[in-house]
């Protein structure tokens, strides 16, 4: 295909460079240089996408990131991403792109049907229509998003690697335009370190687009010696394709950096696709530019209607001609800048200004270039459905609310919007400044700065191109003084000569018309479909306020936040309710700037990366023996090991019956472990524990309580004492680091006065436990220096001997409810112990067991995990462990215990529960009743925290909540499951060995 | 996020801390002897301040010392940085009001 709409001269595209793209299926030719949408342009493609919710067609409307329309699904496959601005895409070759919201094809749209029947889609209809019934919602929202859908999410893994990187300077510039470049050098050369980010592929901002002089030379040259002389200097950071998206606290700035998105797919080997930088600037400088804003009259969504400065952007830095015959319809000076820009490159143009004149040399070249000039006049509709083909302009009549006159056709294939500008403050916003309106410039400008930063050029309203460059200037100065660099600098802004500096705009936000007001189909918020007539619905509805009228037509709510709709909208509500701009208020701008991939924000945190994982010594034999694992925190713990042939339940059913009648063996490093020492060690565990502990004899251990200040269970575990001065405290192995930070906060606030301190050591330690039988067997074969009778070594001791010729410190305790050795050895050689154990105990039947088969053995004999029978609101009483709650000594949590809630008496109390048919094994999480009823309300009375089957006691056991459980022993009672009710009996919650005969034996 | 100055350690990023929440809550000398109402103060009542607030952090990556900071809930402007056991230092920025 032949780039008809070309320029033969001129523009900053590289002719001698082709690249070969596809869209839609049709195979099309642009050059180095273009954007997909300047590509597209040049041979003669406006329409690419049709509209969320009448389906309408829809053209390229801008030349940058405020684009609302020409959102394309860019490549396919893994590589596919969807709502991708076509302004913004640089053209590679071989890329391919598809229009979105259009189906079979955005020439023909099924949903089209939709625009017919627009008047039963007025604002407010999906929540009107669809909210009733709710259960049909997720129905009625699927239809609509399939019908309305904005892209397709890509369902394959990014194949591309993403990178993040921490950045400090001392002046951050954001944007690279007149004031920018200007700011950026100033500061530079005072030797301050300075990050400056535009969005764009080069640097230059609206120079580009305009065609301006400056020192007598075109701007071109300027921006490239100020890029030249940024690149040379060491303490400069010029970053292009840098979107920065985010501004936080503390001038902490986030911008994401597209490395190799403009290259072809895979030329780019391992290098990232996308950076996101984190950027801690001293001071921050926006020179973030401004965007033209649309005029608002009928169909002024048609493909070919565009704003007047991105007509002049393709003609001028794409050197393409959007259109043969333009109307520009103004209401200030740089639509006729732009007009005179297309004229020069060979359109035939008519300037349409809401105003009586233009400035006086405007008006001049415009005469002698032979343009037809309407002032006092606009365009009242465009015509065309495809692509517009005529205009009807009219004279406004002197009030400017109503025509003079009958309107007048003119035939056109490009209409030019230039509604006035308004400066970019997204960031602004974003740093909590606020906006402030300006009656002159009929726009938004930033009020007082709340962090170190300023505004300079058209962010900051300055529109005038040669105060934009002095504004810079001196910000850049100021900037580098108050981050310490006040060294004297030699700056001087150029002599500009543009077309256009007068800043003389006269707002009209509605067009009238001559038949209905306001004119139907006058699009504000073109992403998202909403009209002027949407907002004036929203408003007699009552949603006055603009952050409720604005919600309800969903106006700035797309991908694009609004960026050219939020100023009419604001606008014509104030005007529909015959308020005051400013007191209509303002919108909030909130991050990101334009759309992140989510690959961008992960890095490489992805996969296996995530998260870190923590293995124990004994990893590689577990992984080695088949374990499925159970990850607890970040620890990967064995959860059973599968033999041949086994399900989880055939697996755990062995390792229960093996426990119980030979050896079991559980890899317990994970334990949290905590050291405690000081000569106070004993007084802080006393007061963070609810039991006793300054008579715990060295070489004993103790199980212990942990509440909270509100009294509530917070961990558990058994801690030993090592010596008089020195504690080993063992943790659930989830909540390791929570204790330590429990512990830490209480000493160095509350209680700085205790001499302790606390160290992990969960890592120090590898532990394996034996449990059953013939646990004792096994370890008086490997440990021949430590008496184990059960007189020499009862339960609850502790001591030191060596086992398989390793160092060990040997624990007495058990969660399994068999005779249990806890042995912990130093790190290293926790897998020497294990396979010995393994091996010696191979004669016993030794059977490794995982967490499922230590939950079932513990909930056997009634033992509570803290976080699975505990929630955060159950006390150590509600447990039956009233004994473990010392009444001598205060500790965390006791007050609370004596509040009136803690002493009531329908308190929810662990209970066992038995199932009339042996073989139900109940969900956890059940809920509990007293009766059934036929319909709901059912009072419920209690849930179940733990339930199994239990293969030693041949029947099924559960633990539960229960209120005014521990009274209720023997009583029957409901469980409504999802398709059947149980009935089961209570009981005390040890059902195997109540009185702990077999782990003391 | 912020950029908090830990006493010991200099200026961090957020993520390097952790907020533990309202600072200068005394714990009752006696606990057994408060009443449920001033029982329940201590446990449950903070002030929720829009303006001048003074909290606990804790430099959890770095140097785990717990330390005071005074920061403007609504500006989230830090204005002093204190130890442990320090006296809250005055800050002159009035607490605004929430009309505002
Ligand atoms: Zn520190």
């Amino acid at each position: 295909m032949s780039q008809g709409y070309r320029l033969f001269n001129g523009g900053l595209i590289q002719r001698d460079q082709p690249r070969t793209f596809r869209f839609n299926g049709q195979e099309y030719i642009g050059f180095a240089g273009d954007t997909l949408a300047s590509a597209l342009l040049a041979n003669g493609v406006h329409l690419v996408g049709r509209s969320f919710k009448y389906h309408r067609p829809r053209g390229i409307f801008s030349a940058g990131s405020e684009e609302p329309n020409a959102l394309v699904q860019l490549e396919v496959g893994a590589y596919t991403q969807p709502n991708i601005r076509a302004t913004q895409i640089e053209l590679y070759q071989g890329l391919i792109a598809n229009s979105q919201n259009c189906w079979p094809s955005v020439e023909f749209d099924i949903h089209q049907i939709n625009s017919v029947f627009s008047r039963l889609l007025p604002s407010g209809f999906y929540y009107k229509t669809f909210m009733w019934p709710k259960r049909m919602w997720m129905t009625y929202e699927r239809v609509i998003r399939n019908a309305a859908g904005m892209g397709k999410a890509p369902t394959e893994n990014d194949p591309d690697i993403y990178d993040k990187t921490h950045a400090h300077c001392d002046v951050l510039v954001v944007g690279t335009g007149a004031a920018g470049l200007s700011a950026a050098l100033a500061a530079a050369r005072t030797g301050a370190r300075v990050i400056v980010a535009d969005e764009q592929s080069t640097a230059g901002g609206s120079l580009l687009s305009r065609r301006i002089q400056l020192d007598d030379e075109p701007a071109g040259a300027w921006v490239d010696a100020a890029v030249l002389e940024l690149e040379a200097l060491e303490n400069v950071t010029l970053l292009t394709r840098t979107t920065v998206t985010s501004y936080f606290e503390h001038n902490f700035v986030v911008a994401a950096q597209r490395l190799t998105d403009h290259l072809p797919l895979g030329s780019c080997g391992d290098q990232p696709r996308q950076r996101l930088w984190k950027i801690r600037a001293s001071q921050v400088i926006l020179a973030t530019g401004a965007h033209e804003r649309p005029l608002v009259f009928k169909n002024n969504d048609r493909p070919g209607v565009m704003l007047a400065n991105a007509a002049q952007t393709y003609v001028n830095r794409y050197a393409v001609r959007p259109g043969h015959k333009a109307v520009v319809f103004c209401n200030n000076d740089s639509g006729w800048e732009a007009g005179l820009d297309l004229s020069d490159a060979g359109v035939q143009v008519t300037l349409v200004d809401i105003r009586g004149q233009a400035a006086p040399e405007l008006e001049a070249q415009a005469r002698d270039r032979d343009l037809e000039i309407l002032t006092n006049h606009v365009v009242v509709t465009a015509h065309g459905r495809r692509h517009v083909r005529q205009v009807e302009v009219a004279r406004l009549n002197s009030d400017a609310d109503g025509l003079s006159g009958s309107s007048r056709i003119i035939d056109c294939d490009l209409v030019c919007m230039a509604g006035g500008w308004n400066p970019a403050l997204h960031l602004f916003s974003q740093s909590r400044g606020r906006l402030s309106y300006d009656q002159n410039l009929s726009c938004f400008v930033p009020g007082e700065s709340v962090q170190a930063e300023r505004s300079a050029g058209a962010a900051n309203g300055t529109f005038d191109l040669g105060f934009a460059f002095s504004e810079g200037r001196e910000a850049g100065k100021a900037a580098a003084a108050d981050a310490g660099f006040r060294q004297r600098t030699k700056s001087v802004s150029p002599k500009v000569d543009a077309k256009s500096n007068s800043t003389d705009i006269r707002p009209l936000w509605l067009v009238p018309s001559a038949s209905d007001h306001p004119p139907a189909k006058s699009f504000v918020d073109f992403q998202n479909d909403a009209t002027a007539a949407d907002l004036q619905l929203a408003v007699r509805e009552g949603y006055r306020s603009v952050e409720h009228a604005k919600r309800y037509t969903t106006t700035g709510m797309g991908t694009d936040q609004g960026k050219t709709s939020n100023v009419n909208a604001l606008a014509i509500i104030a005007q529909i309710t015959g308020a005051s701009i400013e007191a209509t208020g303002t919108t909030t701008f909130r991050p990101p700037y334009t759309p992140i991939s989510f690959g961008t924000l992960a890095g490489r945190d992805v996969g296996e990366f995530m998260d870190p994982v923590r293995r124990t010594p004994m990893h590689e034999w577990h992984r080695a023996h088949g374990a499925c694992w159970e990850d607890v925190g970040q620890w990967k713990r064995a959860w059973y090991y599968p033999q041949e042939g086994e399900s989880m339940h055939d697996a755990t059913r062995r390792e229960c019956i093996a426990t119980r009648s030979a050896i079991g063996i559980l890899d317990a490093t994970t334990l949290g472990k905590i050291e405690i020492r000081g000569p106070d060690a004993a007084v802080l565990l006393n007061r963070i524990y609810t039991n006793g502990w300054k008579s715990l004899p060295v070489g004993a251990c103790r199980y212990g309580l942990m509440c909270a200040e509100d009294g509530f269970i917070f961990d558990d575990g058994v801690t030993l004492r090592l010596a008089e001065d020195r504690f080993l405290m063992h943790t659930t192995s989830g909540n390791a680091a929570r204790v330590l930070d429990w512990l830490e906060i209480w000493l160095q606030t509350e209680w700085p006065d205790l001499q302790v301190y606390c160290n992990s050591v969960t890592e120090q330690w590898a532990t394996a436990a034996i449990s059953g039988p013939f646990a004792r067997q096994l370890l008086a074969e490997l440990c021949t220096d430590v008496d184990l009778s059960n007189q020499a070594f009862p339960f609850m001791t502790w001591c030191t001997g060596h086992v398989a010729g390793i160092p060990a410190r040997i624990a007495r305790v058990s969660f399994t409810g068999e005779v249990s050795f806890e042995i912990n050895v130093a790190a290293d050689y926790g897998m020497a112990l294990w396979s010995q154990l393994m091996l010696s105990g191979e004669k016993y039947g030794i059977t490794p067991f995982g967490t499922e088969t230590m939950h079932i053995l513990r909930a056997e004999k009634g033992f509570i995990i803290a976080g699975q029978d505990t929630d955060g609101t159950v006390m150590p009483a509600d447990v039956g462990l009233a004994r473990m709650v010392s009444s001598a000594k205060d500790f965390i949590g006791k007050r609370s215990m004596l509040r009136p809630d803690s002493l009531r008496e329908d308190r929810h109390q662990l209970v066992g529960l038995r199932t009339d048919n042996p073989k139900e094994v109940l969900p956890e999480g059940a809920q509990i009743v007293a009766e059934i009823k036929p319909e709901p309300p059912i009072e419920m009375i209690g849930y179940v925290t733990s339930s199994y089957w239990s293969e030693h006691l041949g029947h099924s056991i559960a633990l539960a909540m229960l209120e005014k459980g521990a009274s209720r022993h023997g009583e029957q009672v409901w469980l409504s499951l999802a398709d059947k009710q149980v009935r089961a009996s209570v009981c005390d919650p040890r059902f195997y060995d109540p009185n702990g005969e077999r782990m003391n034996g | 996020m912020l950029l908090i100055e830990c006493p010991y350690c200099g200026p961090r990023d957020e993520t390097d801390f952790k907020c533990g929440g309202e600072a200068h809550i005394t714990r009752p000398e006696k606990p057994a002897d408060a009443d449920d109402q001033s029982w329940g103060d201590y446990l449950f009542m903070r002030t929720n301040s829009m303006g001048t607030h003074y909290e606990m952090w804790c430099h959890s990556h770095g140097c785990r010392r717990w330390f005071n900071v005074c920061r403007d809930t609504l500006s989230n402007k830090i204005h002093a940085v204190y130890k442990m056991g320090e006296p809250p230092p005055r800050v002159d920025d009035p607490t605004r009001s929430r009309s505002q």
